[in-house]
């Protein structure tokens, strides 16, 4: 085989591995609209879920869903925030505590998020006697997305340039000063970004939940202390069903999960476009 | 004042570990008071709710391999293809739109995937004959495969990036052509960066929980045949913790020994892969 040969080969098997994933991707889209799309309705946004499949909706889960990234947004991203600036502006890099910190949070990224569960399963439900409710789903969940809110906040961070704060030092300000009104403004955009991103993962997230009892049965709208289930659960519990009617609901809840995902992402992307600075 | 508030929220990561350990270890300890420890990892029947119960981990550890397995067969060869492709061949318009694109398929949610699993891939598989079950490890471990390409190729392609280009010109410099420069220079320039992404990957795949639970099941055979349905470790917990068990009941805490176990598999992944990394961006960078 000439060098010629192989080399083209080579470049078209490159091709083949890019193509697997987007060929897959476009047929899972396609799949999961072509069942689902006819079922996205006034019922299945507005009733409660019901043994039968034409009358049942995922108002609870949908709402359950809005309310856990509205507390997410309250617990997790200021103690991510809050750690990000510990890590970026007031931390020694050569303490040990520092940098087992750093190495934690590495760890703590890759974690399985079933484990988690455990956790939440073991303090929050049985241990504090939380119970199965809602604050409990929404503490593991900011828990679990802490490790990426923390990263992409630091990021952030590191990219405001240091003249920034040596100008602000010249001029006789304290370094919470120079944080608070000038690091941070400059670096919100990034954040906002990382936080977006961080919260459409952890509303995605399905198997924690599972362990602090969200898959019950919830006609009522969902309170901070009461049952609460979110919209990935109930699509797992459509899929469990054995009627082939469920299924095409999974896939109509697929598509609303989705399409919220979506939302977030394309905002996530115009706010860096919108307000990214090149210092 | 200031920084001790913002050490708090430090802390709060470092009170997440050594809960996720407490809430670990603790129970699992009562369990092995009741366990012998030697049955536990040695045995090869798990059949907690029988009576007489058989808490055999093999079967549970077995089939969580058997489908990181056929994951790792889809993400590894595409995976790393995607990333020579995206750092070497592919032009920066190409790749500024490729990139973003692949990275989709890592953010939809994995209970998606297990859809797409059960109620597509495996019945594909059935039509061509390959005598699959409803419940397979094969569907669940390619399905999870294609989840994990964007792991490999982000990580692998960062670390063909960080490679000099000076190493490159000099391959060429030498008469290489492409493919030889990058098989033969950069890959091997940026191999621990490579194999750490292979580790991760392999690490996300044993801790997987919502395609397995529903495209794998729940049944804890011991087998290698992709064909059967098998039970993971993390489906395990899962399909356990759905239900109501009494606390401090034996199944209680067998939720809390496979936690631990699979809690050390992939604890060990992540130390060798951040151990990996390091090392390439040292360096290079």
């Amino acid at each position: 085989m000439s060098a010629r040969v192989r080399g083209g080969l080579f470049h078209a098997a490159l091709l083949v591995s890019v193509a697997i994933g987007l060929v897959l991707l476009a047929t899972l889209l396609v799949d999961v609209l072509r069942k689902g799309l006819p079922f996205v309705d006034g019922v299945l946004l507005t009733s409660p879920p019901s043994s039968d499949p034409d009358r049942a909706g995922a108002r609870p889960a949908i709402l359950g869903t809005i309310e856990l990234m509205a507390l997410l947004l309250v617990m997790a991203v200021p103690l991510g925030v809050g750690t990000a600036i510990y890590l970026e502006e007031y931390a020694d890099r050569e303490r040990w505590y520092n940098r087992l910190l750093e190495v934690n949070i590495q760890n703590l990224a890759a974690v399985p998020s079933i484990v988690y569960g455990i956790l939440g399963l073991a303090f929050l439900v049985r241990g504090l006697g939380l119970g199965r409710v809602l604050l409990a789903g929404a503490m593991i969940l900011t828990l679990l997305v802490l490790p990426i809110l923390i990263v992409a906040s630091r990021e952030a961070i590191r990219a405001v340039p240091d003249s920034i704060r040596q100008g602000a030092y010249a001029l006789g300000a304290t370094q919470w000063q120079v944080v608070s009104r000038q690091v941070l403004p400059a670096a919100i955009p990034g954040i906002a970004t990382g936080s977006i991103l961080a919260l459409s993962r952890a509303i995605g997230e399905t198997a924690p939940l599972l362990l602090v009892g969200a898959l019950t049965y919830v006609s009522v709208n969902p309170t901070l202390f009461g049952d609460f289930t979110a919209l990935p659960i109930q699509i797992f519990q459509w899929i469990g069903r054995p009627q082939e009617n469920f299924h095409s609901l999974a896939a109509a809840g697929i598509i609303v999960l989705l399409g919220l995902l979506l939302t977030m992402n394309a905002f996530a992307i115009w706010l860096r476009n919108r307000y990214e600075k090149n210092w | 004042m200031v920084k001790g508030a913002l050490a708090l929220c430090a802390l709060v990561s470092v009170l997440t570990t050594v809960g996720i350990v407490v809430a670990l270890l603790q129970p699992s300890i009562e369990f092995f008071r009741e366990i012998n420890f030697i049955d536990y990892i040695t045995g090869t029947d798990w059949a907690p709710l029988f009576e007489p119960a058989r808490f055999g981990v093999l079967p549970l550890i077995v089939g969580t391999l058997s489908v990181t397995f056929w994951a790792c067969f889809v993400c590894i060869p595409f995976g790393l293809g995607s990333a020579i492709y995206l750092s070497e061949y592919a032009r920066p318009r190409v790749r500024r739109l490729l990139k973003p694109a692949l990275e989709v398929l890592a953010g939809i949610p994995t209970v998606v995937y297990g859809f797409f699993a059960l109620t597509f891939f495996t019945p594909l598989l059935q039509d061509v004959g390959t005598g699959v079950g409803i419940f397979n490890a094969l569907s669940a471990g390619i399905v999870m495969g294609v989840m994990l390409i964007p792991t490999v190729a982000s990580i692998s392609e960062d670390a063909m990036s960080a490679v000099p280009r000076d190493l490159r010109a000099g391959g060429y410099a030498l008469g290489a052509s492409r493919l030889q420069v990058s098989t033969r220079v950069v890959v091997p320039a940026a191999i621990s960066g490579i194999v750490a992404s292979f580790v991760l990957a392999v690490s996300r795949a044993i801790g997987e929980t919502m395609i397995v639970l529903i495209a794998a099941g729940t049944l804890p055979q011991l087998t290698l045949d992709p064909r059967e349905s098998v039970e993971t470790m993390t489906a395990f917990i899962a399909a356990t913790g759905i239900g109501d068990v009494p606390t401090g009941s034996v199944e209680y805490k067998t939720i809390f020994a496979v936690g631990l176990t699979l809690f050390c598999f992939t604890l060990v992944m992540n130390m060798v892969a951040i151990r990996l990394v390091r090392r390439y961006r040292e360096a290079y960078e």
